[in-house]
């Protein structure tokens, strides 16, 4: 099957809907498909031989936050080169209602359309003023995939419709054969993310450290991710400090066995949340997870049944489960065992089997995908002749 | 008086237009439904042949093979009215026969059995999603044909209004082919 993947988002940039395409189009080409993706990069930047350039991104104040976007004249017009010269059986865009790539290829192609929705954010006022316009381009997609239960939920409710569930996935194996690294062992708690960005919730569990230390002083804390470690530990009294260590940004080898060492995974997310794919991740190296109780960690953690869940944004709550968790090693046990059974069902195996699935369901019997030509003005009238 | 003239004509032009952008739109959106449709009725129609197959072929027990090959058969035969009870009857057979993991390990272990379970795993998974996206397309063609615009210009012509096909498409457990927790 020919398969072209939009991806919104700067290839060059790292980020969840980006390491999940290139997960996604390495899978599917180990099948024997033939995948293209068309994502915003650097002229400059080496990419892997499936990926094509749309072009530089531009960073624009979006939702909140400063996203790198794709739109213009000359974006479109690479988008409907890479379409015309594609010829794919189905097309799969990633973050259709983002302004940037995704809308541009709806607007522009015609065809079997899948599109997954990784966001679940809270209804914005711009979308609400863009929905007629949203509405056009969307009503094109044939098959819609949400990464969660919540994601599906904030689609229907945002904009109408409905969609199948397909989690986001996980190479399992990878996580689950890594080595445990000995100097991350021994009374760790782990947490990898953006140490700067609230939302990852690092500072709720820097107001739990000292309630920690004072109970089991041996415990330590390892951070990995980047930001900046002074401020991240300004909080804590000068002679705790040397119980957090910083690793900085770790290779995906190191993070495997990051997550295989450590005795217990905090995610202490405060929201903005949709899938919580490391969760997954460190279910799969068998570490032990100990999370807020956002919608979306609730229900890749089976309502708490493979993992350990503690009040959002509380901080007595979370100091409270890791002091019973670090103290009670047959509960550890326990929780590796039914994480590890829990994440079979995120392996790329089943969630590609899914994904293909539906470009099957779609693409049965449908033409390819082709640029979607506008109707001269003869043929709108009736005038036009076969 | 010449300008105010130009300014109406313009003013018309514009409107038609859009309408004419409208109507467009609401074309692709019931090619998308006829296409979805077409795709539910081959999911719909594989559920059943391989269910026909799997009752005729010896493996289950007497019983389950007859209330198995009753459902596929009925689903098969339906007229359009029946066709969502008959379907969703399917469904629930499928469900009373497939109810236990043994049962799907004794299909397995057949001669050949290995492929008509998988193929019978894909259908029932593939009903939902097919129905869903078909609704989908329903709902979006829906929506736009009860604007105003749509109603007074008459837009959509003679097509008919688009209906959701409502049935149980719940698989059963044992085959919906998820590593189990």
């Amino acid at each position: 099957m020919r398969i072209g993947i939009v991806c919104p988002y700067s290839w060059d940039v790292p980020g969840g809907v980006q390491f999940h395409i290139r997960d996604l189009a390495e899978h599917l080409i180990r099948l024997g498909h033939e995948v293209s993706v068309l994502a915003p990069a650097d002229d400059d930047t080496p990419l892997p031989p499936y990926v094509v350039s749309a072009g530089r991104a531009v960073p624009v104040p979006y939702n909140g936050s400063v996203a790198r976007l794709n739109f213009g004249f000359l974006s479109a017009a690479r988008v409907r080169r890479w379409l015309h010269d594609g010829t794919f059986d189905v097309i799969h865009i990633h973050e259709p209602a983002s302004p940037s790539l995704g809308l541009l290829a709806c607007w522009a192609a015609q065809g079997p359309i899948v599109a997954t929705f990784h966001t679940s954010n809270p209804r914005s006022r711009a979308m609400v003023a863009a929905y007629s316009i949203l509405q056009a381009a969307l009503e094109k997609i044939s098959a819609r995939i949400a990464v969660s239960e919540y994601a599906r939920r904030t689609l229907v409710e945002h904009l109408g419709g409905d969609a199948v569930v397909i989690p986001n996935g996980v190479d399992v194996d990878f996580f689950a054969r890594a080595k445990p690294k000995a100097e991350w062992q021994g009374d760790t708690l782990g947490f990898i993310g953006r140490i700067d960005e609230p939302r990852k919730g690092l500072p709720v569990l820097m107001k739990a450290l000292p309630k920690i230390l004072a109970e089991r002083p041996g415990t330590r804390l390892l951070v990995a991710g980047r930001g900046d470690e002074e401020e991240a530990v300004e909080s804590l009294p000068a002679e705790m400090r040397s119980r957090v260590e910083f690793l900085g940004m770790i290779s995906d080898e190191d993070k495997a066995r990051f997550l295989r060492s450590v005795d217990v995974y905090v995610a202490p997310n405060t929201g903005g949340e949709s899938f919580g794919i490391i969760l997954v991740e460190a279910m799969s190296a068998g570490a032990p997870v100990l999370a807020s109780d956002l919608d979306a960690f609730t229900q890749v953690l089976d309502q708490g049944a493979a993992g350990e869940l503690f009040a959002n944004e509380d901080a007595d709550a979370l100091a409270a489960s890791a002091l019973r968790l670090l103290g009670d090693p047959e509960r550890r046990a326990e929780l590796r065992e039914r994480g590890s059974a829990h994440v079979r069902r995120f392996d790329w195996s089943t969630v590609g089997a899914d994904i293909l699935s539906v470009y099957e369901t779609v693409t049965d019997g449908a033409a390819a995908v082709a640029t979607d030509e506008r109707t001269g003005l003869r043929a709108r009238f009736g005038l036009a002749r076969d | 008086m010449t300008a105010t003239l130009i300014w109406i004509l313009v003013g018309l032009v514009a409107i038609g237009l859009y309408l004419s952008w409208t109507a467009g739109r609401l074309d692709r959106l019931h090619s998308r439904i006829d296409a979805a449709r077409a795709a539910l009725d081959a999911q719909l129609l594989r559920r059943a042949s391989v269910a026909q197959e799997l009752a005729t072929s010896g493996v289950l027990d007497p019983a389950a093979s007859i209330v198995l090959y009753e459902a596929a058969h009925a689903a098969r035969q339906a007229e359009e009215e029946q066709r969502e009870v008959a379907e969703s009857e399917l469904s629930q057979a499928l469900r009373a026969v497939f109810g236990e993991v043994a049962q799907v390990e004794a299909v397995r272990e057949a001669p050949g059995g290995d492929a008509a379970a998988s193929e019978l795993a894909q259908a029932v998974r593939r009903v939902p999603m097919a129905r869903r996206f078909h609704n989908d397309a329903v709902r979006a063609a829906r929506a736009l044909r009860r604007h105003r615009k749509v109603r007074w210009f008459r837009l959509a012509g003679h097509a008919p209004f688009p209906m959701a096909f409502e049935m149980d498409d719940e698989p059963p457990t044992a085959l919906a082919d998820r590593p189990t927790s």
